[in-house]
Parts: structure tokens; sequence; C-alpha cells
């Protein structure tokens, strides 16, 4: 080989590296400034925008009057319903989901709606906990989440979250997977970029439960980190483990003083 | 029962065109898939949707595998007197679905 083109190759790759370096330090230190913050409704086309607006297009509508009539409806042993305790959801969850997941002292560990809502089945109604992203689980937790529909997310106010959101962040930003990607590099520093074709929002969770065309049903924010988590080549944790409340926790925080839509519509 | 939901105006003047919406819950299994273990899943779709507006019939749509779940079809008519709509969905199964909505003409 030519000594001279040996060179060029080095001088080509050194240049490479070096833009790599500045990328890469680019892409540690990034948290968007709350000014700048925009839910992914903003980056809707205006179909899916008038979908979501209309309460008679939306289909995530569909699973909130199953969600009312779950409420209503009598389980388990106990022979109780969710109204018999906590009464009028229109009254008595307004603002709950906001503040979600809630640190539970008894567990010494946040839990997200999904889970409060099985707590609530095994321990109060005394009745077998739904299975993640089944109909009824889904269904309640959009009727619980809607009443808070418009409300600012309040974000880990709890002091006993902070290690949850900090255990999140640290997930946030870790590389992960046979991409060596972090969720940071992709919703932090290029959110409003393309990705084949998408726009990137920013991974504000202000719609979940959410109705996903392409999944062509309402989906859990679990099952659309999973499905982040896919795309990176990692292996996805189980549904319900530790890490995606962490996750959880620390996108709430992330997205404080963002109003809830759910239910929201996206692509 | 299948959740459905309607979009009619309570109110119209005689003659104005009125825009109808509906959602209805259904899977729409088309058919062409197949189980995690390789069995088809069998097609589960609505196939007919008709609205009769005092018994006349003012709209009907064939629907086939490659609509989506959950489908929403909007269509325009002429308010002409008060009286009810109908909505009929039926598909395989024996699915089938009514609601009916009320409407007020000046």
């Amino acid at each position: 080989m030519k000594p001279g083109i040996t060179k060029l190759g080095f001088v080509r790759s050194g240049a490479l590296i070096a833009v790599l370096c500045i990328m890469m330090m680019h892409s540690t230190f990034a948290e968007i400034p709350l000014a700048e913050r925009r839910s992914g409704y903003d980056l809707l086309s205006r179909e899916t925008r008038a979908m979501q607006n209309d309460d008679t297009a939306n289909p995530g509508m569909l699973w909130v009057l199953d969600g009312e009539a779950l409420w209503r409806a009598k389980a388990g042993t106990a022979e109780k319903a969710c109204a018999d305790c906590h009464g009028d959801a229109r009254e008595t969850m307004k603002g709950i989901a906001a503040r979600y997941p809630a640190f539970d002292p008894a567990r010494g560990r946040p839990v997200d709606l999904e889970q409060r809502i099985n707590i609530c089945r095994s321990e109060q109604q005394k009745a077998p906990p739904f299975a993640y992203e089944s109909k009824d689980l889904l269904a309640l937790t959009v009727y619980v989440t809607r009443q808070s529909r418009g409300m600012p997310i309040e974000g880990a106010v709890d002091e006993r979250l902070k290690p949850f959101v900090d255990a999140g962040r640290a997930l946030f930003t870790r590389r992960l997977g046979q991409l060596n990607l972090t969720c940071a590099q992709c919703h932090d520093d290029n959110w409003g970029q393309k990705l084949a074709g998408n726009p990137l929002p920013q991974a504000h969770p202000t719609g979940y439960p959410v109705y996903r065309l392409e999944w062509q049903t309402v989906g859990s924010l679990q099952r659309r980190l999973r499905n982040c988590l896919i795309g990176m080549r990692v292996e996805p944790y189980a549904y319900g483990s530790p890490e995606y409340v962490a996750l959880e926790t620390f996108l709430m925080w992330r997205a404080r003083g963002l109003p809830v839509e759910t239910p929201a519509v996206r692509p | 029962m299948a959740r459905a939901l309607i979009n009619v105006p309570a109110k119209a003047k005689r003659g104005e065109v009125i825009a109808i919406k509906t959602l209805i819950s259904h899977e729409m299994e088309t058919g062409f898939r197949h189980s995690t273990i390789g069995l088809p899943i069998p097609r589960n779709i609505i196939t007919s949707f008709v609205a009769i507006y005092n018994k006349e019939e003012i709209f009907r749509a064939e629907l086939f595998p490659a609509i989506a779940a959950n489908p929403f079809i909007t269509f325009y008519t002429v308010a002409t007197e008060s009286g009810t709509i109908a909505f009929e969905w039926t598909g395989d199964n024996g699915f089938s679905a009514t609601e009916t909505a009320a409407i007020t003409v000046e």
C-alpha cells in the first residue's frame, strides 16, 4: 500500500473520530429546557390531531366507556366495585393520574397506575389481578387517567420518589443494547429530527395509556418503552419490573407541568 | 356488546347537510395472520354497516379485511324531518350491534 494513501486514510479517520467525540460530548448533558418541552401532539399530522380532539372520533374513548362500566362492576370475593370505595370517579379520581407513579409506603417503592389498580383489586376486591396489557386493565387505567385530562403533570413532588427519578434518569442516559444507544440520544438531543421518516418526539408520557394507530389498540407506557427497547435491540424488561417504573417516574418528572392528554392518539 | 360512539347533531334546519360520525369497537381480525404456534387466526371482521333514517336507508358500506380495527365511518346526509337514525353493524361469527340517535329538524 502506498504510504500517501495510508496517511490520508489516517487523517480521515482521525477527523471522523473527532466528529464522533463532539457528538458524544454533546449527548452527555442536554436535558431539554423546561420552556422548550413539547408534547408529541405537536408533531402529529392534522388528521391524527383531529382524531384526538374529537371525543366521538377518538377510539381511545371506547376504552373510557369500558372503564366506566368496570368502575361500577362488582368484582372478587369481597363483592365490591371501585365505586363502592371511591365513589364517582369524575370527582375522586381528578388529578390522581397526574401524580403517578406514586410512592407506596407498604412496598417502599413507587407503583404506577396499572399496579395500583391491581393492588386494589387483589387487596380490596379480593379478585385475581388483571394481566398486563389486558383490555380490562387498560380500560380502567384509561378511565382513571382521563379524569385528569388537561391537568398539569405533577412530576415526582414526593421527596421519597427522588431516588427513583435518579434511577430512571440513569437508565435513560445509559447506553444499552446491540445498537449501543441511550434514550437521551434520540429524545433529548435529536427530537424534532426524523427517524426512518417519522418525527422524533421528546418522549413525554402525556397521553398514556395511548391509542396507537400502529397497534390498532390502546397500550400502556410500559408497552411503548418495550417497543423502544426492542428498536434499540435491548432484551426488554418484564412487565411491571422496577426498571420500567423507575423510567416512568423519571419521564413523568421530566414532563412536569405538561397537561395530561389521555386518551391520546399517536401514529 | 360492542361499544359504539355516535355523533349526530341533536338539532338541524330542514334541508341542512349534516355530518354523521360513527365509531365502533371491533378487532377486525383479517384472517391472514397466524398465532405464535403457527395456527391461522380465523377471520373476524365487520362485513356490513347500514344507516336508516326514519325507515329510509341513507347509507350502506361493505367492510373488508384491510380495514383497521375499531372502524370509524363518517358520512353526510340531508336533514329532512325529525326522528331517529338507526345504525347497524353486522359481521362474522354472528356479530351484530345497533345504535340509534335522535334528531330534531326545525
